[in-house]
């Protein structure tokens, strides 16, 4: 039985606090298991000091037997063995028995405790039936508890407690039981807080006292790990772990102290150079050999380290935290590397690589051994650290042993193995049958150059595996790296090609440059053994076009490449072909014209600027970049749709023909193009209406969008790296077409390059690749981008005719430009155009006229200004049919510019507008969709037909002419006398003199004379202003019924300079009908009889007399409709008195047909009643006269109404508007004679009115007024004002 | 020059607009307390010169922005330190999980100890990481000191991200940038 063992035993932290038992041993032997048992059962709140939070714990205890020697004496400060509590127990009942024996026993148990100032004691008084029955002289039970309280328990009552039949399974047992374990659990608690708060305030006391000179941290160290102990075997790990982590910093302070200069006197012991290196040792609870050597101050850092570590581990693991474990491993290796340093303690080189390398893999070897696989698989990412750590371990001892090589280790390497080895001692007898112990697989790594690889190969891929299983590639990545260089130290570059392609890779895709340099190095080495000489090719290339290495570095690589150039091809092997990239970057291409547009046969110069990466200038023997060509269905198409194509072609159509290539970094073609965001391209776009190609719409579009806008992985995969680290395989293609540029030398740094395009087709070149040779060496771009590409375009020759001006006058003559783009033709000696004459616009040539010819090699004349190549005169030819005019020789895609002067005659008679003369003669009417007809002017389309040596068919351009002038012509009566007025209107815009204004009878008579009434014989006509021109006819003969008349003028523009040749006949041809007056008519307004003036309201007579004047003529006789009445030739007359200002009533009949005869002087009267209406000097109302027709008459001639009403003719005479408005009025009238086609209508035989043609009627009271007077009561007048 | 300040000026409003919000989190910085069981026995001034001894900037899609390290001969080895933490980096953010970053916190603290190193990381909103690599002799650095190095290097950043000179994505030139790095940095002496 545990609890009699003489001396408990501390290290197998089976520990429990210790109860000791004085009294009836044997009756506590009976109780023991019972005891053991419930005492746990139920736990305690535990209040503790110093506000730390309480906590619930289930107590155990180790009884063991009382003894003196137990107690603990001065000074001993020894937790562990120390007694809690002190229990006495007995079963006495009976009185003698107790003063006898028991009582003496129980004051020498006190007397005892006392000496040695222990408090915590409690009594137990067991009662039980059967002993009971036994005795006979049975005190009540009461009497002896009251009897031991009465004597030992002075105020402590509670300190005796009474067991009943504790055996027994009755309730009271039980109660007395719960009862006495409440108790004793209490006790022991207020044992502990109190027992352990004076240790705390010792071991406080202690740690202030560290600044004293004799103070041991090793003394502190084990105080405070005996509270650590303790809280252990309260199972209260946390605290235990508090009291290891305070101890842990504490040292840590104070190795920081000695590094910062502040050394403590103990810490020199841990100074001492390390003898023993053999690893952390986490398999025993406790390291006893350890403590021992701390508890003598012997021991070093590393074993101070090691023992702390392992005691936290232990708390750890029983705190269920294992990953805790492997994280505070690291921290602590890293740690003591560094304290070790920091203190400057001698460590024999790869020493401490044992010892981390032991360490790591027993922290690994215990966490395995407390944790299942899954749990461990889920965990990587807290022991890969430890993996990692471990292998780079192994690494630099193997590196220091000489394992890593290709030789045997060298007997410098043996002896240094040799020891290392020595310094790990012994194998642990934990571990000794255990076939993977970390000192077995050290030992073993370090025995052979096989051995150890093997092991290395295992860690790394260990941890490689562990890294890419939690996703950590780039941690994964650099274990494959050092593998690679071990593999490369070995001397087997198969294998560490992979993980060096493997990590160049991702480098690139992530744009680390030193990394990329660095490893790009590596796999130069690991390909030129490989004999992969394209790939080392490649790789020095890149080499030596980085910045990042050292001038021999890249000449060294350079060099590398250029011995290869420089052999003799192999018949077997080809050229070999590189990427650009590494060699040369593309700066800007500049086309030189700029618009790179250009017509076939023209020159076109292309200049690349390329950025040498080489560290030396290199010799190329050719540089030539393939074109493809693409004929274009508008090969020839005209030259504005190209422009506008190109002016807004984005980074192109800069308008000066620069293409600029991005920038992106010399090593990262694609890794950083990946990565970095493209940058905008931004376009011109103009949406012109396909009718009349005006701008509708102009914007800005983004090319590129799909690229800007698309979702970018935030979280750039590294699984798959973009951009291998080697471009892809580049090939050369043949194209047909190319830019070629011969030895050339390259220097490091910008290089221009001229090259000369090819434009012999029309059509699209595009640059694809660009190629440059160096001996058996290709450097080759495989894309140009931005997309370069220029245009060859064929042109046909094109004739224009222009106007100087805005436009063209007809009469005056006046200069047109004759523009010819000679497109792909050449005009040669001799050439000439041939243009057709017509009368009606003949050319006007002068010997002074000459040529411009300009040259458009530009490209676009539209884009670029034309330059004036030379000047020469023409000479032209006229003939009957045709003017010829000699063209200067002039080479293609130039122009010729000259002017001649036409004119362009006015066509005499008022001619129908809107009708095309061509030169033949046809007439062919055309859409009315003029811009002048608002202006009134007239317009006359003009084609000239043209015959041009580049065709075999006649050119026609048509050129429009407008009329500046506007006649019109009337008639005025006076009597029988006629007067001729003619309106001249100049309706352009220019101003003209006009002279010599004449008027002339077409056929003319004898009898007749015109007599002109004009003044001046030139005046000038300004621009819309109208010239009145008065002719009074006189005759002699009666007048022909029609006269034909033509008016003539002369006109010059003011601004002519020479008046008189300038000045150009203008003619207007017009015809006059029945001239002579027939009939005059008189009114005469007569006052009602006795008053002499007219009144208002009052009735007036209206006398209309119409005279006959002249004999019927015989023309006019024809159409007069006469009757023969008893020898009298009559015709019938319709009056009408029509007053449209309402000024006078008719009272009665106001209209009346009379018979004329038809004889001179033949006068009828006609008596009518009017009344004024108002009062003042009244005009004449108008009486109108009109042909009376009766229905059998056919009149020969039947004018029809509406065409009088329109006719300008009619429109002008003397009375007609009013005519026309009275028309009207007697139509809305109603009066009694209706007119018109409205009773033709009807179908009913009705007369006719037909009206007389102008001046054939005379009114004489036309503007006559007559003196109305107001009535003499009538007061009121009526004013209008309007 | 011209046509570069044309098409910097929409990427300029965007910038201050990052900014802005980026700021607005920086205030929301939480400071978590210290492990409360160390001891402290003083501060020596010997290590308060000695601060950082690499500090990076990575972009959004991890490649350099600007990296410069105290010892020149072993820059190559500090770029292979950084370029490897970023695993842990991205180990980090995506342990957050999408529904809470908009509140996670920028400061990733210790990203991994080394034999000789220490790496700590910061995330800004929009994915920029920034890489402290302290001396692991260095003892005198605490949590909040890298905190505020962070801060400072935040702060800085922002402004070199709102010159509307600047193009996002290129590598950091700015000098105010670089005094300000250097300062963080150990003075080579």
């Amino acid at each position: 039985m545990e609890a009699h063992e003489e001396k408990p035993i501390i290290y197998t932290m089976e520990n429990k606090p210790i109860v000791t038992c004085a009294g009836d041993q044997s009756l506590f032997t009976s109780l023991y298991t019972s005891l053991a048992q419930q005492l746990p059962r139920e736990s305690m709140e535990w209040r503790r000091s110093y506000g730390r939070a309480p906590k619930m714990i289930h107590l155990e205890a180790n009884f063991v037997q009382f003894k003196e020697e137990l107690l603990p004496k001065d000074g001993n400060r020894a937790l562990l063995t120390f007694p809690f509590l002190h229990i006495y127990w007995t079963d006495c009942c009976d009185t003698e028995m107790y003063k006898a024996s028991v009582k003496d026993d129980m004051l020498r148990w006190q007397s005892t405790l006392r000496l040695h100032g222990s408090v915590d004691w409690l009594i137990v008084v067991v009662e039980s039936e059967a002993k009971k029955k036994n005795k006979t002289n049975i005190l009540p039970r009461t009497s002896i508890v009251d009897k031991i309280r009465n004597d030992f328990c002075n105020k402590q009552s509670d300190r005796c407690v009474v067991l009943s039949d504790p055996l027994k399974e009755s309730s009271r047992s039980q109660d007395s039981w719960s009862a006495f374990l409440t108790k004793l659990r209490t006790l022991l608690l207020m044992s502990f807080t109190k027992n352990l708060g004076r240790f705390e305030d010792d071991m406080r006391t202690l740690r202030e006292k560290r600044t004293e000179p004799g103070w041991s941290f090793c003394d502190y160290f084990m105080v405070q790990e005996e509270l650590a102990f303790v809280f252990e075997m309260l199972q209260q790990f946390e605290d235990a772990l508090v009291q290891y982590d305070e101890l842990d910093a504490l040292f840590t302070q104070y190795v920081l102290n000695f590094g910062a200069g502040d050394g403590a006197n103990w810490l020199g012991s841990f100074c001492a150079p390390v003898k023993r290196w053999s690893g952390l040792l986490l398999r025993r609870p406790i390291d006893m050999e350890k403590r021992e050597l701390i508890q003598r101050g012997e021991a070093s850092l590393l074993d101070l380290r090691s023992y702390l570590f392992s005691r936290q581990c232990t708390l750890l693991i029983f705190l269920q935290r294992p990953w805790e474990v492997t994280q505070r491993a690291l921290e602590l290796l890293h740690n003591c590397v560094q304290e070790l340093r920091l203190l400057e303690v001698y460590v024999v080189q790869g020493a401490l690589d044992c010892w981390v390398f032991l360490s790591c893999l027993e922290v690994l070897h215990r966490i395995e051994g407390c944790c299942d696989r899954a749990q461990l698989e889920a965990n990587c990412s807290h022991t890969v650290g430890l993996w990692t750590y471990a292998t780079e371990k192994l690494k630099s001892l193997g590196y220091l042993c000489g394992l890593v090589a290709e030789k045997v280790p060298t007997s410098e390497d043996l002896n240094r193995t040799v020891d290392l080895l020595a310094g790990l001692g012994e194998e642990r007898p934990e571990t000794v049958n255990s076939l993977q112990s970390p000192y077995k697989k050290l030992n073993e790594a370090l025995s052979s150059v096989e051995a150890f690889e093997k092991h290395y190969l295992e860690l790394s891929h260990a941890a490689m595996e562990m890294y890419r299983a939690i996703g950590r590639m780039r941690s994964a990545r650099l274990i494959g790296k050092s593998l690679a260089e071990f593999y490369m130290k070995k001397g087997d570059p198969e294998r560490a090609e992979g993980f060096l392609d493997d990590s160049l890779r991702s480098y690139v895709a992530e744009g680390w440059r030193l990394q990329v340099t660095h490893t790009r190095k590596q796999m130069a080495e690991c390909q030129k053994l490989l004999q992969q000489t394209e790939d080392y090719l490649q790789t020095s290339a890149l080499l030596a076009g980085d910045a990042n290495l050292t001038e021999e570095e890249r000449k060294h690589f350079c060099q590398e490449i250029l011995t290869f150039a420089s052999q003799p091809p192999a018949p077997s092997d080809q050229t070999v072909a590189l990427s650009m990239a590494a060699f040369a970057q593309l700066r800007q291409m500049q086309f030189s014209p700029p618009g790179a547009v250009v017509h076939v046969g023209a020159a076109l110069q292309l200049e690349l600027r390329v950025r040498c990466l080489m560290p030396v200038a290199m010799q190329v023997e050719q540089l030539a970049a393939t074109l493809h060509f693409s004929l274009e269905q508008g090969g020839a198409r005209g030259r504005a749709g190209s422009a506008q194509r190109r002016a807004g072609h984005g980074p192109q159509g800069q308008g000066d023909g620069v293409v600029m290539f991005p920038q992106g970094s010399p090593l990262a073609g694609a890794g950083m193009g990946a990565s970095l965001p493209p940058a905008l391209e931004l376009y011109e776009m103009q949406d012109r209406s396909p009718s009349d190609s005006s701008l509708t719409s102009t914007g800005v579009v983004c090319k590129n969008m799909h690229l800007l806008l698309r979702r970018h992985d935030s979280s750039a995969s590294l699984d798959t790296p973009t951009a291998g680290a080697l471009p892809a395989a580049v090939a050369v293609d043949d194209g047909a077409q190319m830019l070629r540029a011969r030895d050339i030398t390259l220097q490091p740094g910008d290089n221009s390059i001229l090259f000369t395009a090819p434009t012999g087709e029309p059509g699209s070149y595009t640059l694809r690749q660009l190629c440059g040779s160096v001996g058996r060496v290709q450097f080759v771009q495989s894309h140009i981008y931005p997309v370069v590409q220029y245009e060859v375009y064929s042109q046909e020759p094109q004739l224009t005719i222009e106007p100087l001006s805005d436009n063209l006058l007809a009469g005056i003559p006046q200069k047109v430009t004759f523009t010819i783009a000679t497109g792909h033709y050449s005009v040669k000696k001799g050439d000439a155009l041939q243009l057709s004459n017509t009368d009606s616009m003949p050319i006007l040539h002068s010997s002074c006229c000459s040529a411009t010819v300009l040259s458009s090699t530009g490209g676009q004349p539209s884009i670029h200004p034309l330059e004036r190549m030379g000047e020469s005169a023409l000479s032209i030819q006229s003939s009957e049919k045709v003017t010829s005019i000699s063209l200067p020789p002039t080479p293609p895609y130039h122009t010729l510019e000259f002017q001649l002067e036409v004119l362009c005659h006015i066509p005499p008679t008022p001619f129908k507008p809107d009708i095309e003369r061509l030169t033949n003669g046809e007439v062919r009417h055309r859409p009315k969709s003029h811009s002048h007809v608002d202006s009134g002017m007239i317009n006359i389309d003009q084609k000239v037909s043209i015959d041009c040596p580049w065709s075999i068919y006649s050119t026609l351009i048509a050129l429009t002419f407008y009329v500046p002038f506007k006649a019109k012509h009337s008639i005025l009566s006076a009597g029988k006398r006629k007067y001729i007025q003619v309106c001249l209107q100049n309706v352009s815009d220019t101003n003209f003199h006009l002279a010599d204004p004449v008027l002339t009878e077409r056929q003319p008579t004898v009898s007749m004379e015109l007599l002109s009434l004009n003044v001046k014989t030139q005046q000038p006509v300004c621009s819309q202003q109208s010239v009145f021109c008065l002719w009074e006819m006189r005759w002699a003969k009666p007048l022909p019924l029609c006269l034909q008349c033509a008016f003539s003028a002369s006109f010059a523009p003011v601004s002519a300079s020479d008046t008189h040749t300038a000045f150009k006949p203008y003619r207007y041809e017009f015809q006059l009908d029945r001239v002579s007056t027939l009939y005059s008519l008189k009114a005469e307004i007569s006052p009602p009889s006795g008053d002499q003036h007219c009144r208002t309201g009052a009735l007036c007579g209206l006398e209309v007399s119409i005279t006959r004047q002249a004999e019927p003529s015989e023309t006019e006789g024809e159409e007069e409709e006469s009757t023969e009445i008893e020898g009298l030739r009559t015709t019938k007359l319709m009056y009408e008195v029509v007053d449209n200002s309402s000024n006078w009533a008719v009272c009665g009949k106001s209209s009346g047909v009379v018979s004329m005869p038809v004889a001179a002087s033949a006068t009828h009267r006609v008596q009518m009643e009017v009344m004024p209406l108002f009062a003042g000097h009244l005009p004449f109302p108008n009486i109108k006269v009109f042909k009376y027709l009766p229905h059998n008459a056919v009149p020969a001639i039947q004018p029809d109404t509406d065409s009088c009403l329109e006719n300008d003719t009619i429109s002008l005479l003397d009375k007609g508007l009013d005519d026309q408005g009275d028309t009207a009025s007697i139509r809305s009238r109603g009066s009694v004679h209706s007119v018109g086609s409205g009773e033709q209508q009807r179908g009913l035989p009705m007369p006719r009115l037909e009206p007389f043609s102008p001046g054939q009627v005379f009114y004489w009271s036309q503007g006559r007024q007559v003196l109305v007077l107001p009535v003499t009561d009538d007061h009121v007048m009526e004013v209008n004002v309007t | 020059m011209l046509t570069r300040l044309k098409t910097q000026v929409p990427l300029f409003s965007m910038n201050s607009y990052t900014k802005l919000r980026e700021k607005l989190k920086l205030s929301g910085l939480s400071f978590a307390s210290t492990h409360s069981h160390v001891i402290r026995l003083g501060r020596h001034s010997r290590h308060n010169s000695k601060m950082a001894v690499c500090i990076a900037v990575i972009a959004k899609e991890n490649y350099p922005l600007f990296i410069r390290s105290v010892p020149i001969q072993n820059e190559l080895k500090f770029h292979y330190t950084v370029h490897t933490s970023l695993d842990v980096v991205e180990e980090k953010i995506s342990a957050v999980g999408k529904a809470m970053a908009d509140q996670r916190e920028l400061y990733l603290g210790l990203l991994y100890p080394t034999e000789d190193y220490k790496v700590y990381g910061y995330v800004t909103n929009s994915k920029v990481k920034f890489v402290i690599v302290v001396d692991s002799s260095n003892t005198s650095l605490r949590d909040n000191e890298i905190r505020s190095m962070f801060r400072k290097l935040h702060n800085s950043f922002t402004d070199v991200m709102c010159n509307p000179f600047y193009n996002p994505g290129d590598t950091i030139q700015s000098k105010a940038f670089d005094s300000i790095v250097s300062a963080m940095m150990v003075q080579a002496s």
